[in-house]
């Protein structure tokens, strides 16, 4: 049974300018649910796009070998119609269509051209339970959460006749709870004898549901092994970054001075339904070279919560006060909470954080023209050097500066995003899942920047969704659940078990 | 990905010319289409269409569509649209006549109310569109009903004219000669009139452009960006600088520089510079490109929005006073369906439906292209029935060639 459905040999993808494939090979047993591992811009996604037919057959060198045959896909119809599908990075659903919809989008069931509602959703809640779903099949798509979101995609998969099932980075926007339903559901599908390849950054994950494991490094494949060899998180990382990396935190001597911003009463309402408070009563405060932590579940209102006060960019109805170096201050709009010294840096890079059609010095320099302006005349030169600055110290990858963000990896925008920001000169940076879809090494990058900022005397806010990450990095966490604060507790008491049971006593 | 290989790649050869003409296929294309269209018209219509005559006429003509061009550039880069220029147009132009000629009132007031108030136009247009997020379609849709209106109702459906003179010459008026040597000159080159000033305009200009490609290019190198490749480069200004000395050359034999021409040209520039260069005109494609991220980067996206309809409602105003001036009179059809030039001039130009992208130069282009398909197809003694047709499709064929160049790179 252990024979080979996929094989991919030598395959070679250019972009103007850039090599992002350079004889990659990947060989996939039938049954298996195969990893694979690389930095950030290592090209996972890119092998991906080959294998689905996103750059069809002459896009690329080297040859596809599926099922026993040369397989030459023109499109993403062609490589669907073999049983090969993929879950992008980004969802990909319609958000106001309903689950049903949805599934059946492009594959409608329907005789003489009208759809047979009934029996659409019948199947659709067979499905949905499979992948451990019980919401109504005319449920809208936007209503659910991302993780379930994430499930109903799958389900889509299921609703064609899918054979090799591919998922970009699937866990890299869930929950904790959602993540482990998900891997679950994977183990499950292997189970019933179906093929998968899962790319994540979570070498945990990676661990708990991989039988074999390829690693990329800069466009080559520099390793394949399977479960008999051991698959550890170490060996991945050695072979992801080529060196081993002792610790996942770089040590930091906290040095915690005068308290810099204090927010005190902070409620808001929810900006569709007035009657809806979905932050009531906060109050916290960070000091000088403090990086505090902010706990919770998905949907506790921690984005809520600082996209409210970062410029009432969400959310109606607020209420409370907002301190800067003990004065109130006014962060009633974006660019009143940058002057006084704001920052905010989003989970949601693609639709709030970058202008993608632009250039990464652009986009970098945005959140502070005056900065690299003579007046109201902008200086290129100046522009130019600052984006090489960031992308240096950030280690952007990219051929260059003038390249548009469209076309970095996921983890490289995310780069971008936070060199915005890092330009801007924020006495106060809140980061919202900063290393969302973040490979390791590149994290320990930005957990260095985090403690660089605040050994400068600058505070930091943390928003994750990773325990681990708050408890490696803050002086201070501070739990949140259902638009409350319920705990507060400095680092060396905090544990993940005790964060956990102040949510649920709740 | 490796950098270190792709910078080696990128000292290789013919390659590289490939990528760099690919990622710039759309700029040429446009340059090259329109001296493609003029070679043609200039020779099935036996050399009439450079005629100095002739050139003066397209340039009068279309100057109008070429000022609204300026400021829907920035309307659609902001992702908008607008709908009413053309009923706008005509609105300031009746005003004009009406102020001029019915109630006998000075020129200079009269301009000024007259752009006063198609800044408040713009901005009656644009604060439902920022500040209630009406979309622009619905409401530069009303906009054109009810200002094509309001023209009717203001001539009371007649034609008001004819102007003084001091207004015509707004539009039909030339620069006079300040520079010596006109008569030297005409009789070396046996013609019956030079005009030394815009001759010398011809020059300055083909000069700037030579230096300001020379020092973009030292710029691009010292800083490692992609440079255009130098045979490019050369052809490319060499093209540019022989067109601006050889058109006002021509211009210079017969009345010299059109005050239009020099409106215009100063608008071109003033607002290439602002939208090139400047932190505003760098807001304004960031709002386009994706107004969420803009706004959450600190930028006053509405205010923006307003400003660029108030922009818009100025330039259309400016347009309404040099249209009326040219035809002498203010109609009730006046810029009838003119909206639909400009806006097909701008994506001819290269800007995008979905906002943030589009230059202002594109646009400028944009339009003195559709100019002289309008100008060589009237000269050929074509009917109206098939200009229209063709002006559809070289829009259509603009755009798909974007859309084709976008999904192959
Ligand atoms: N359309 C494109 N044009 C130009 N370069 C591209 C394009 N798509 C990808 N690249 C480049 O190819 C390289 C590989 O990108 P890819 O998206 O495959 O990385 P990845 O391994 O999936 O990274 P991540 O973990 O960050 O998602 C990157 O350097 C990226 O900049
Ligand atoms: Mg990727």
């Amino acid at each position: 049974m252990q024979d080979t459905l996929l094989e991919m040999r030598s395959i070679t993808k250019t972009f103007p300018g850039v090599k992002a494939l350079d004889n990659v090979s990947l060989k996939v047993r039938t049954g298996e649910i195969h990893a694979i591992c690389g930095e950030n811009g290592a090209g996972k996604s890119t092998l991906m796009k080959v294998l689905s037919g996103v750059y069809p057959a002459g896009s690329y060198e080297g040859e596809i070998h599926y099922d026993g045959t040369l397989a030459e896909f023109r499109d993403i119809a062609d490589s669907e119609s073999r049983g090969i599908i993929i879950i992008h990075q980004e969802l990909a659903l319609v958000p106001l269509l309903s689950i049903a919809e949805n599934l059946f989008l492009g594959n409608e069931n329907a005789k003489a051209g009208v759809i047979d509602w009934r029996d659409t959703n019948r199947r659709t809640e067979k499905l949905l339970r499979k992948v451990g779903l019980r919401d109504a099949p005319t449920t809208q798509v936007e209503k659910l959460g991302v993780g379930k979101q994430q499930l109903v995609e799958i389900a889509k998969a299921l609703a064609k006749d899918v054979r090799l099932l591919i998922l970009d980075e699937p866990t890299s926007a869930l929950s904790e709870s959602d993540s482990q339903a998900l891997l679950d559901l994977m183990l499950e599908l292997k189970a019933q004898g179906m093929t998968q390849i899962i790319i994540s950054h979570k070498l945990n994950e990676v661990r708990r549901v991989a039988d074999t494991v390829t690693v990329i490094r800069d466009g080559h494949s520099v390793s394949s092994f399977d479960a008999s060899e051991g698959i550890t998180e170490d060996r991945i990382v050695r072979d992801m970054v080529g060196r081993s990396m002792e610790n996942r935190y770089p040590a930091r001597t906290p040095q915690i001075g005068a308290r810099i911003m204090r927010v005190a009463d902070w409620s808001v309402y929810h900006p569709e339904h007035a009657d809806r408070q979905v932050i009531s009563n906060v109050s916290f405060d960070v000091r000088a070279g403090e990086v505090v932590g902010i706990a919770g579940l998905m949907g506790a209102g921690r984005t809520e919560l600082a996209m409210s006060i970062f410029g009432q960019s969400w959310g109606r109805n607020i209420t409370g006060t907002v301190e800067m170096h003990g004065a109130p201050v006014d962060t009633s709009t974006v660019s009143r909470a940058i002057d006084v010294g704001l920052a905010y840096v989003t989970e949601d890079r693609k639709s709030l954080g970058l202008i993608l059609d632009d250039t990464v010095t652009r986009n970098i320099t945005l959140a502070n023209l005056g900065a690299v302006a003579r007046g109201a005349v902008l200086n290129e030169r100046a522009e130019t050097q600052v984006a090489e600055k960031y992308r240096k110290d950030l280690g952007i990858r990219t051929p260059g500066v003038f390249q548009k963000v469209v076309n970095l990896s996921g983890g490289n925008q995310q780069k971008v995003v936070l060199s915005k920001w890092l330009f801007a000169g924020p006495e106060v940076l809140i980061l919202d899942e900063p290393t969302r879809g973040i490979d390791v090494g590149a994290k320990y990058e930005i957990y260095g920047l985090i403690n660089d900022l605040a050994a400068a005397g600058k505070g930091v806010v943390m928003i994750s969704s990773e325990m681990p990450e708050l408890l490696g990095m803050c002086d201070r966490i501070y739990v949140m659940n259902e638009g409350a604060f319920v705990g507060e507790m400095p680092a060396s008491e905090a544990s993940q078990e005790r964060i956990m049971s102040l949510i649920v006593n709740e | 990905m490796s950098v270190a290989e792709n910078s080696s790649e990128r000292a290789g050869g013919s390659g590289r010319i490939g990528a760099y003409l690919a990622a710039h296929l759309r700029e040429y294309g446009l340059l090259f289409a329109l001296i493609a269209i003029m070679a043609f018209f200039q020779i099935v219509t036996g050399g009439t269409l450079l005629k100095p005559i002739n050139l003066t006429n397209l340039l009068l003509q279309n100057s109008y569509i070429v000022i609204m061009a300026l400021g829907m550039l920035i309307v659609i880069v902001a992702g908008h649209i607008d709908l009413s220029v053309g009923s706008v147009m005509g609105f300031i132009g009746a005003l004009a006549a009406v102020m001029i000629v019915n109630w006998d009132m000075s020129i200079g007031v009269t301009m000024a109310t007259c752009i006063v108030v198609g800044a408040l136009i713009g901005g009656a247009q644009g604060y439902w569109i920022a500040y209630w997020k009406i979309p622009s379609f619905i409401v530069t849709l009303a906009g054109m009903l009810v200002f094509r209106g309001l023209s009717l109702w203001l001539l009371e459906g007649q034609s008001v004219g004819p102007f003084p003179r001091e207004f015509q010459v707004i539009a039909t008026g030339f620069v006079p000669d300040i520079l010596p040597g006109g008569e030297v000159m005409k009789g070396l080159l046996d013609a019956r009139n030079f005009n030394v000033l815009a001759f010398a305009m011809g020059i300055v200009a083909a000069s700037w452009v030579v230096w300001s490609g020379l020092r973009q290019r030292a710029h691009n190198k010292a800083y490692g960006i992609e440079d255009e490749p130098r045979a490019f480069f050369v052809a490319r200004t060499a093209i540019i600088a022989f067109a601006l000395v050889f058109i006002l050359y021509k211009l210079a034999t017969f009345r010299g520089l059109p005050n239009v021409l020099l409106t215009m040209g100063v608008l071109t520039i003033v607002y290439a510079f602002i939208t090139e260069r400047t932190v505003l005109g760098r807001r304004i494609y960031a709002l386009g490109g994706n107004e969420k991220a803009a706004k959450l980067s600190g930028i006053k996206t509405e205010r923006l929005t307003f400003l660029a309809f108030v922009n818009m409602g100025i330039l259309a105003a400016i347009a309404g006073l040099v249209f009326a001036a040219r035809l002498n009179t203010a109609t009730p059809k006046a810029g009838f369906a003119l909206e639909l030039d400009v806006i097909a001039a701008v994506f001819i130009g290269g800007a995008s439906m979905s906002g943030g992208v589009g230059k202002i130069v594109g646009a400028v282009v944009g339009a003195f292209l559709m100019g002289v398909l309008n100008n060589g197809m009237s000269i050929m003694g074509i009917g109206i029935d098939y200009q229209q047709m063709i002006k559809g499709l070289v829009l259509l064929a603009a755009v798909i060639f974007d859309v084709y160049n976008k999904k192959k790179g």
